[in-house]
């Protein structure tokens, strides 16, 4: 590891430091402390290194050695926690932030960035893994939730923090709370990857609506988004969300995350669907590969041969609405 | 019109086809050998440089660049790219290769993790005013061979005058010949003044 330009793992984050402000735009953060060389924390540095992640697959990791397959698979980052999805769904019961010995064990075992996940709502799970130094906070309803009524202050972080969403509109509530990235929810655990397409979908479908309204319909739109209209109507002038915008949920294929490309995410988080399968390294490969040539059947057709049994898969019609994890967040 | 291509395998590559496109060039992703051929020069874009050279290898990209890149193609590479240029590098992982052709040894992640990753204004040769630099799980230039300029160093002391500690003073920039590379993004801050300086560089070694 590096030197530390800056203070130890930047700011505090604390709960007593949040602002009441709402900053919309990039410029328009929490000012954000020098460190001698120059400013952490900001919303360029947070949103560029999510802008790297692009193309790339992130990939749900519970041990060191598995951050080792996945390094060397090609993944651009990998994602630390105890059980992953299909186990936390199998086995029930709480599911909280991962012990900090584990995530260390991985942040020492690999050198491509290590995100890990905290409770929606538990700021404190998240000042722990910014004092550990993970690259990434995913603000997740993987687990269970620690507040029903708000998410994380994440503008009072230095370390950058990606949310599940299902809609625009819960995109948008995100970003104004401070996340610097985006994935669609789907549905983790299961392997079945309509969530994922419908979540997508839907998100692209909002944001063309959007860009095709007539401005003094923003307005209007902004209150049916339950977002703010400033944010809307950047949406609308763009045509494209603020942050970087991955796909999450149930992919577990070569040709899963190819299509959710093809969709228009920009990335791909797989999580039980690598280390749920027969054989990991080759499917891990094979996933990255597909993701890069993702408009090439060609490539996807040659990739997909010979990766032994994907994951034993549940389908979504057939989970009982109680525990589906995308409507956790709101 | 000048045609530069963006390795487009992972990473920012729209930022750079952005900035590209802004400076004046036409600009088009390169992920198969046959679109490498038609470009008069390649951006290497931020991203992760341990991925990029595995797809470079598998998609049998690799060799076809390097030879590319000894015969004269101008190349720009930022962060991740610079590492792929480099010919020697620290903290890659087993069996990381780069491309090479700069003769510099790069630290990877040397700044730290993204939490201690940083913008701040810097001064470049060749650019009248600072640049906005953004600079993201960087890497730096331990040491540079002769023949290689250095463009742009972290400064020795904050403007407050602490020290900078490892920092300080370390190489950011550098160019030799035709390849530039930078540690930090700026691809991502709409400053387009260094892809206006990798244009010219194009353009210049098109019509010599």
């Amino acid at each position: 590891m590096g030197t530390h330009v800056g203070g130890r793992r930047g700011r505090a984050g604390t709960h007593q430091d949040t602002l009441c402000e709402v900053a919309l735009s990039e410029t328009t953060g929490t000012p954000a402390p020098s460190t001698g060389v120059g400013e952490v924390g900001t919303a360029r540095v947070k949103r560029g290194m999510a802008e790297m992640l692009k193309g790339g697959v992130i990939m749900d990791v519970v041990t060191p050695e598995q951050a080792k397959i996945a390094e060397d698979a090609g993944a651009v980052a990998v994602m630390a926690l105890e059980r992953v999805p299909a186990d936390i769904r199998a086995q029930g019961g709480l599911a909280r932030m991962s012990d900090p010995d584990m995530i260390e064990g991985i942040i020492d075992a690999v050198s491509v960035p290590v995100m890990a996940k905290a409770r929606i709502g538990h700021f404190v799970e998240a000042q722990v893994l910014q004092s550990l130094g993970v690259d990434y906070v995913d603000e997740s309803e993987v687990l269970s939730p620690a507040d029903y009524a708000n998410h994380i202050d994440k503008w009072a972080y230095t370390v950058p923090f990606v949310c599940g969403a299902t809609n625009l509109g819960e995109a948008l509530r995100r970003i104004t709370e401070g996340a610097a990235m985006i994935r669609s929810k789907g549905e983790a655990g299961t392997g079945d990857v309509s969530n994922a397409t419908t979540h997508m979908r839907q998100i692209r479908q909002q944001i063309r609506r959007l860009t095709s309204l007539p401005t003094d319909e923003l307005f209007v739109a902004a209150k049916e988004l339950q977002a703010p209209y400033e944010l809307v109507a950047e949406v609308a002038r763009t045509g494209k969300l603020p942050v970087v915008l991955f796909t999450a949920g149930g992919i577990a294929t070569p040709a899963d995350a190819a299509m959710m490309m093809q969709l228009g995410a920009e990335g791909v988080f797989v999580g039980s669907g690598i280390f749920k399968s027969g054989d990991p390294a080759a499917r891990a490969k094979a996933i990255v590969q597909a993701t890069t040539f993702h408009d090439d059947p060609d490539v996807i057709a040659k990739v997909s041969r010979g990766l032994g049994e994907a994951m034993v898969g549940i389908n979504v019609e057939e989970d009982p609405e109680p525990v589906r994890l995308a409507e956790r967040g709101w | 019109m000048t045609t530069i291509g963006v390795l487009a395998l992972q990473g920012d590559v729209r930022e750079h086809v952005a900035a590209l496109e802004s400076a004046g060039a036409h600009a088009v992703p390169v992920r198969r050998r046959s679109e490498l051929e038609s470009v008069d020069g390649l951006v290497l874009p931020g991203g992760e440089s341990t991925t990029i050279d595995k797809l470079l290898r598998v998609f049998e990209l690799r060799e076809p660049l390097r030879a590319a890149i000894a015969d004269g193609l101008p190349v720009y590479g930022s962060c991740a790219g610079m590492i792929l240029l480099a010919d020697r590098i620290t903290g890659g992982i087993d069996g990381q290769q780069t491309l090479g052709g700069l003769d510099v040894t790069v630290r990877r992640n040397a700044f730290g993790r993204q939490v201690d990753s940083f913008e701040a204004d810097l001064a470049v040769e060749g650019l009248e005013a600072p640049l906005r630099s953004v600079f993201i799980r960087a890497p730096w230039v331990d040491d540079v061979g002769p023949g290689v300029e250095v463009l742009a160093r972290i400064p020795e002391r904050a403007t407050d005058g602490t020290g900078l500690g490892e920092a300080a003073g370390k190489i950011v920039a550098v160019r030799s010949g035709r390849l530039l590379a930078t540690a930090f993004h700026p691809e991502v801050t709409g400053d387009t003044r260094v892809h206006a300086l990798f244009v010219r560089l194009v353009t210049a070694s098109r019509r010599s």
